[in-house]
Formats: structure tokens, C-alpha cells, sequence
């Protein structure tokens, strides 16, 4: 009943960015500018500073994911479909699950996109360690979508959502963002540091659980009146 | 006489015999420095004084806390005045 | 509770005020000399602040799952405190390294780790005044995510290699420093103390406000 209640949450948000691909094109365009912007203001002599490609991909993540959060809710908003959905005959948590999936695939096709474009413009060997690149984009991914969604979730009905959003997100998910940015450099790294690479997955994996299990008990009392 | 000086002869040789080492020991250089040379750059560490350190972070505590104190008082005055209005408004 | 605020001002300015002379008397530290003093209120200064982070979490766990007011009262205050004694970290403990390290500033992890804890307790004041009703929960559930940081500002010192001294210090102190340094934290929890019972009693009457507002409609 969980697993079947998250993915068909997951199922409807697809369906519905299929139709019109919105959040998905603005996300992306997104991305890429924010890259473009960072690749214009770090320049030394000319090129782009290679050393930063770590952090730039992280934070092109980070800022894509924030606008991406608020674009989904902001629909969901719209059309009071959260509402909905809570009065539905299903487990709450199952509704943010499934929203935390959606977020995960579509910043997951974001990342497609930006490892590529980050790695050429920083000249940065991303395509090294191909898998623990994965895997540390995966886990990072995982936890930066788990406490965005349930934030988000959060402030469909609250002010100034829109400036809330960051104030709430982007301290918490500062651990996130060092481990990911820290593992990444490891794997940039010639050769690649991969036992230090390793060490910040294993962190991000138990950043993810807390994120995840905390998440999913505070989802019901903070979204009921 | 003569074995006198013999004896008073060879005490001078030995004894001189044995302080040599420790003349020649006494001939090496030093330990210490030879020469004293100003530092060039002073670290912040050595230049800073403590004292004004530590007195501006207990201050900082003080006017910490006093802050806080004044506006809570505030607040609890906004508070209290609406409370008094309140119930002057409706005496029953 | 309220009639707490008294005598509590009392001990805690004495003490306040007799710190200095504690201080002073202290051994000076081998490797710092003077300015490793700030400790003495630097070091529970930052333990309040982590204790006030905790109580925030955890009464704000039990405002989201017990729905009981007094808890959300105390979690505000001790959010507000966990704010003030967070600056009065930040701005003790630059004003230490300067002279002891050389610079103001490091992202080394506890230092990091301190300041978004420190942002994540702004944050959860900025929620509560300005993200307009329902802003209590929401501000529970930041609470409660924050405080899970806690834990791993604690140890962050000893996992990494940081410049911050380690856990250790406290528990090793010399009965000459050790004095000094339980006399200051007992002076600062004090304080702690009478900022909560001030600040909870502001909270309890704005409640009483409102209800006096509800009880006129009807």
C-alpha cells in the first residue's frame, strides 16, 4: 500500500510534466545558466578555474533543485491538489515519498546534463571514476530531495514562500553540500582519491537516513491543521 | 733536593697533562647564539595584546545578555498595555 | 516560574560579577598565556548553545506529536536563546583565534558546523515571524531537523582534524582551571535560566492576549 501509494504520486507527477515538460526545460535552462555564470566569474587568465568544478556542479544542483521545489509545489498550489491528496485514504508518508521521487528524477536528468557540461568547461576529468561518481551524486541527490521535499511540502501554505524556501533549505542541507562537493574533489583528484571519495558516500548514506527518517515522521503533523 | 723537585716536576706535568682535555673542551663553541638577528615579519600572535581580547568578550556577554533582557521588557510592555486595553474595554 | 526571575538575577549577576576575579586568579595557560581566558566563558557559552538547541528540538518534537502549547512556548525561547549565546560563540571565539591562531576565521568542520547551527536557529526565528499562519509548525519540524545536528557539532572536533581544541579539554581540566571554568558555565546557565523564565512568561501572555481577543468575539 506505501510502496503502491509513493509511486503512483510519482506516476501522476510525471504524467503531468510529460504533457507540458515545463519545470523539466526551465530547470535545465536554468542549470546551464547558472554554470555559464560561474564559469564567466571564475576565470583566471582567461580560463575557467579548473579547481572549481567541484563546487560549481554542487551548487548548479543545489540552486536548480531549489527552483525546481518550488516550481512543483507552487503547481500543486495552484491546483490544491496537496489537499487532496492528504485527504486521501493513504499513509501521508507515502504522499511525500512519492514527491521526494519526483524531485530525485527529475534533478537526476538534471545532473545528466551538467556532469557533461561542468566537465567541459572546467576541463574537469568528471568521467574518471564513472560509478562513484554516480553513486556520490546519487546519495547526495537522495538527501538534498528528501529534506527540499518535505520544506517545500512545508510551505505551500505559508508567506514568503518563495525567499523561505532557501532561508530553510540551504542550512540544512550544508552537510549534504560539503560531503558532495569534498567527494567529488576526491574523484577530481589524478589519480582519484577514491578511499576519501568513499568516506564522504558513507557519510552522505548516513546523512541520508537521518534526513529520510526524520522527514518521514514530521511529514503528517506538520501538514495536518 | 733533587727527588723534591722531581716530584714537585712531575705533579706540574700531570696536573697540566689532565686539565688539557678539559681546556680543549672548554675551547669549543658555545651552545648559544652568536649573533642576535631582528625578526623580519612579527606574527599577528606576538603583536596583538591579550588583554583588550579577553575584557571586549566578557563586555560582549554583558551587552549580550542586557540586549535581550530590554527587549523582552518591550515586547512584554506592547503586550501588557494591549492586555490593560483590552480589559478596559470590556469591564464585564 | 516567573517567581524565579529574581532570585535567579541575583545569583547569576553576583556570579557575573565575581567571575572576573575567578578568571584572573586562573593559571595561565603553557602554550596560550592570557588569552586562552576567554575560554572561561567562551567554552560554556557554546555548551549553552548546544543545550539550548537540544531543548528546542526536543519540545519542538513534542509541540508536532503532543500538540501541547507550553511546548511550543518553550521551544520559541529557547530558539531565541540558542541564537543570542550562538553570537556570543561567534563573537568570543574569533576574538580568541586571532591572537591564538593567527586569523579570525576557518571553515574548519566545528566552526562550520557551529555557524549553520547558529543559521538554522535564525532561520527558525525568521519562520516564526514571518511565514504567517501555520508558521509554528513549520518551525517544529526545522527545529527538529536542526537539532539532529547537535550531536555531530559535538564530535565534529574529535572525527577531523580541526584547530579548535578537542572534547577532551574539559573533562582533563587541572583543579585550578576547573574552578573557574564550572564557576563560569554554573554563572551562564544561570543566565540561561532567567532569559528562559522571562521569555516563556512573555510567550504565556501573548497566548493570554489572544485568548482575551477570541473570548471578546464571542
Amino acid at each position: 500500500m506505501f510502496a503502491r501509494t509513493a509511486l503512483l504520486v510519482l506516476r501522476k507527477d510525471f504524467a503531468i510534466e510529460v504533457k507540458s515538460r515545463e519545470i523539466l526545460y526551465t530547470t535545465l535552462l536554468f542549470a546551464v545558466s547558472c554554470v555559464l555564470v560561474f564559469s564567466i566569474a571564475f576565470v583566471k587568465e582567461g580560463e575557467p578555474l579548473e579547481d572549481a568544478a567541484a563546487g560549481i556542479l554542487w551548487i548548479a544542483i543545489e540552486f536548480a533543485g531549489t527552483l525546481a521545489l518550488g516550481r512543483t509545489f507552487e503547481r500543486e498550489r495552484y491546483a490544491e491538489t496537496l489537499r487532496a491528496l492528504l485527504l486521501a485514504p493513504a499513509p501521508r508518508a507515502a504522499v511525500y515519498v512519492g514527491k521526494m521521487l519526483g524531485i530525485l528524477v527529475l534533478l537526476a536528468v538534471v545532473e545528466l546534463l551538467l556532469v557533461p557540461i561542468v566537465a567541459l568547461l572546467f576541463h574537469a576529468p568528471l568521467f574518471a571514476q564513472p560509478f562513484l561518481l554516480v553513486v556520490l551524486l546519487a546519495v547526495g541527490t537522495i538527501g538534498f530531495s528528501a529534506v527540499g521535499a518535505l520544506f517545500a511540502a512545508m510551505l505551500v501554505r505559508a508567506r514568503s514562500r518563495d525567499v523561505m524556501l532557501p532561508i530553510l533549505l540551504y542550512p540544512m542541507t550544508v552537510p549534504v553540500m560539503i560531503a558532495g562537493v569534498r567527494g567529488t574533489s576526491a574523484l577530481l583528484q589524478s589519480p582519484a582519491d577514491t578511499p576519501m571519495a568513499v568516506m564522504w558516500i558513507g557519510m552522505l548514506a548516513a546523512l541520508d537516513v537521518v534526513f529520510i527518517t526524520l522527514a518521514l515522521w514530521a511529514f503528517e503533523p506538520v501538514m495536518t491543521e | 733536593m733533587m727527588r723534591r723537585a722531581v716530584v714537585a716536576l712531575s705533579t706540574v706535568i700531570l696536573t697540566l697533562m689532565l686539565s688539557a682535555p678539559m681546556v680543549f673542551a672548554l675551547q669549543q663553541p658555545p651552545g648559544g647564539q652568536t649573533e642576535f638577528l631582528p625578526m623580519k615579519e612579527v606574527p599577528p600572535t606576538e603583536t596583538i595584546p591579550a588583554a583588550p581580547l579577553l575584557i571586549a568578550g566578557y563586555s560582549i556577554i554583558w551587552l549580550a545578555a542586557i540586549f535581550y533582557l530590554w527587549t523582552i521588557w518591550r515586547r512584554l510592555n506592547k503586550v501588557e498595555t494591549e492586555m490593560h486595553a483590552l480589559a478596559r474595554k470590556t469591564p464585564r | 516560574m516567573r517567581k524565579a526571575f529574581v532570585p535567579l538575577l541575583v545569583i547569576a549577576g553576583a556570579m557575573f560579577a565575581y567571575a572576573p576575579v575567578m578568571i584572573a586568579q586562573a593559571p595561565f595557560e603553557s602554550t596560550m598565556g592570557l588569552v586562552q581566558k576567554i575560554f572561561y566563558y567562551h567554552a560554556p557559552s557554546g555548551m549553552i548553545m548546544l543545550l539550548a538547541a537540544l531543548v528546542c528540538g526536543v519540545s519542538s518534537a513534542v509541540y508536532l506529536w503532543g500538540r501541547k502549547p507550553g511546548a511550543d512556548h518553550v521551544a520559541i525561547a529557547s530558539a531565541e536563546l540558542t541564537a543570542l549565546f550562538g553570537a556570543i560563540v561567534m563573537a568570543t571565539g574569533p576574538l580568541w583565534a586571532k591572537k591564538a591562531w593567527g586569523i579570525w576565521w576557518d571553515w574548519d568542520p566545528r566552526l562550520t558546523m557551529s555557524f549553520v547551527g547558529w543559521m538554522i536557529s535564525l532561520a527558525y526565528l525568521f519562520v516564526r515571524k514571518y511565514a504567517g499562519p501555520g508558521s509554528d509548525k513549520l518551525a517544529a519540524a526545522l527545529a527538529v531537523f536542526g537539532s539532529a545536528n547537535v550531536p555531530f557539532i559535538y564530535i565534529s572536533v574529535n572525527v577531523w582534524r580541526t584547530m579548535h581544541p578537542k572534547t577532551s579539554v574539559v573533562p582533563k581540566l587541572p583543579p585550578l582551571m576547573a574552578g573557574p571554568f564550572w564557576f563560569s558555565f554554573t554563572a551562564l546557565f544561570l543566565l540561561f535560566l532567567l532569559l528562559m523564565t522571562a521569555r516563556i512568561h512573555l510567550e504565556q501572555q501573548r497566548a493570554a492576549l489572544d485568548q482575551m481577543y477570541l473570548a471578546e468575539e464571542d
